[in-house]
């Protein structure tokens, strides 16, 4: 089983993509904003990076859930294998987003860390997804943990997603975009920002799944030598 | 037929309770020690804030300790035979019904002892009662379903409180803005959305122990 364009076109589109977005990211030409109240300036070109990080790692999550909804179904294992790789390549994406947005923040507002709904949000969407492979390693039995690792999963997406969805949106007095009733981001962006974000997503959604699918092979072929 | 279960169940785990008085009163005085250490170390706090955080802070504590036991108290035999009886879904609305009551009960019990000792900065009774019996309400879904999961692992407390801390931080969020607007005397109107939020959330929970539990359940 070689490289074949026709099955793998899509890993090539990925890389593609990605390399575009860094590329036209540095290359762009930003718009003009007001110099006298604008703390972003040249910085905004994070956008291609620290925000797409946050689509990548919501897709992987979305994707774990699916699965986690498909093993309670049909009680394949494959499935539960696919939610906790999605799930773990996820979190490398937040972590990746974080460490992206504390550069940022540092730069435009003075710190690493403030007090902002959606950093909290994100610090404890994270936390909630290292449980979830806490609870995972205390588990022995297969089928077990696949079944009570689906559950939470399950319960934790739904309830932080309605969290993160809610609760930014409520706070009226958020650093981000999209707070007290303004426009978010997707909005008010950039004609020819978006001409860089919307590839860069989904260059990153492509790596993110090359990269479930390589761990997957891993994991399968781990399985195999036990089994020797 | 369902609603008769809740009710059997419900009244099972009362009857328990009274019989024993065994998490009731542990969970009460774990609360007034707690209340009592935090009186000591802070002896009087002038800031409505940190009176808030503290409360809400004991609070989530008290509910983790009093719900972690939901499912471990029984033994695994008892478990088998009201499999044999009951439903999932009436077992865990029976057990998320108790521990409401438990919460509720107990919450009131804490506000008047920490109200007691630290002072009271509580200025629209109303708000911050709703706040607290909703609040407990979602407190006790949550970690009903939590202690559920936990349940089935080897080490129960210390997952109880890693897997249910990330979900309750939101909802402690909103929890304190209501109380921190009730303190300043916020009227209902003022914080009708922040109150429907919990409900909604309330319901949410609700319904995704109901849908999810089965799948726990059996082993």
């Amino acid at each position: 089983m070689g490289f074949t364009f026709k099955n793998d076109w899509w890993k090539f589109l990925g890389l593609m993509l990605i390399m575009y977005s860094i590329i036209a990211g540095f290359l762009v030409k930003l718009p003009l904003l007001d110099p006298e109240t604008d703390t972003i300036r040249e910085s905004m070109r994070n956008l291609f990076f620290h925000v797409v990080m946050w689509f990548s790692m919501m897709m992987m999550f979305i994707i774990g859930l699916v699965s986690s909804i498909r093993y309670l179904s049909a009680f394949d294992m494959k499935y539960d294998r696919l939610a906790s790789q999605a799930v773990n390549v996820g979190l490398f994406f937040g972590i990746i987003g974080i460490v992206t947005g504390m550069e940022w923040a540092n730069f435009t507002w003075g710190a690493p860390w403030t007090n902002d709904p959606q950093l909290n949000g994100a610090a404890v969407t994270i936390l909630a997804y290292f449980a979830y492979i806490v609870l995972r390693s205390s588990l022995d039995e297969d089928h077990k943990r696949a079944r009570i690792a689906a559950v939470y999963n399950i319960f934790a997406f739904v309830l932080l997603v309605v969290f993160i969805g809610i609760l930014p949106r409520m706070a009226s007095n958020s650093l981000h975009p999209a707070a007290g009733g303004q426009p978010s981001t997707m909005a008010t962006l950039d004609n020819t920002l978006r001409l860089v974000f919307y590839p860069a997503i989904l260059g990153w959604i492509l790596i993110g799944c090359w990269i479930i699918q390589l761990r997957l092979r891993l994991a399968d072929i781990q399985h195999r030598l036990l089994e020797m | 037929m369902l609603l008769n279960e809740i009710k059997f169940l419900v009244a099972k785990d009362v009857r328990l309770e009274l019989k024993q008085r065994y998490a009731f009163n542990g969970i009460l005085l774990y609360v007034v020690s707690t209340i009592f250490v935090c009186y000591l170390s802070f002896s009087k706090i002038i800031d409505p804030e940190t009176w808030n955080a503290l409360f809400w802070i004991i609070m989530l504590f008290a509910a983790v300790n009093a719900v972690s036991k939901s499912f471990v108290q029984e033994s695994l035999n008892r478990q088998l035979y009201y499999y044999t009886l009951a439903s999932p879904q009436a077992i865990i609305l029976s057990k998320i019904l108790y521990n409401s009551m438990l919460m509720g009960i107990l919450s009131v019990l804490c506000l008047s002892v920490f109200s007691a000792l630290m002072g009271s900065f509580i200025t629209s009774y109303p708000v911050f009662l709703i706040a607290l019996l909703f609040g407990s309400l979602g407190f006790s879904a949550v970690l009903t379903m939590i202690a559920a999961i936990a349940s089935r692992t080897n080490n129960n407390f210390a997952l109880m409180a890693i897997l249910s801390f990330p979900i309750l931080l939101p909802f402690l969020l909103v929890l304190m803005n209501v109380s921190n607007s009730a303190l300043a005397g916020g009227t209902l109107e003022e914080n009708i959305r922040y109150i429907s939020a919990v409900v909604v959330l309330d319901c949410i929970v609700v319904a995704m122990a109901f849908v999810l539990f089965p799948y726990l359940w059996r082993d």
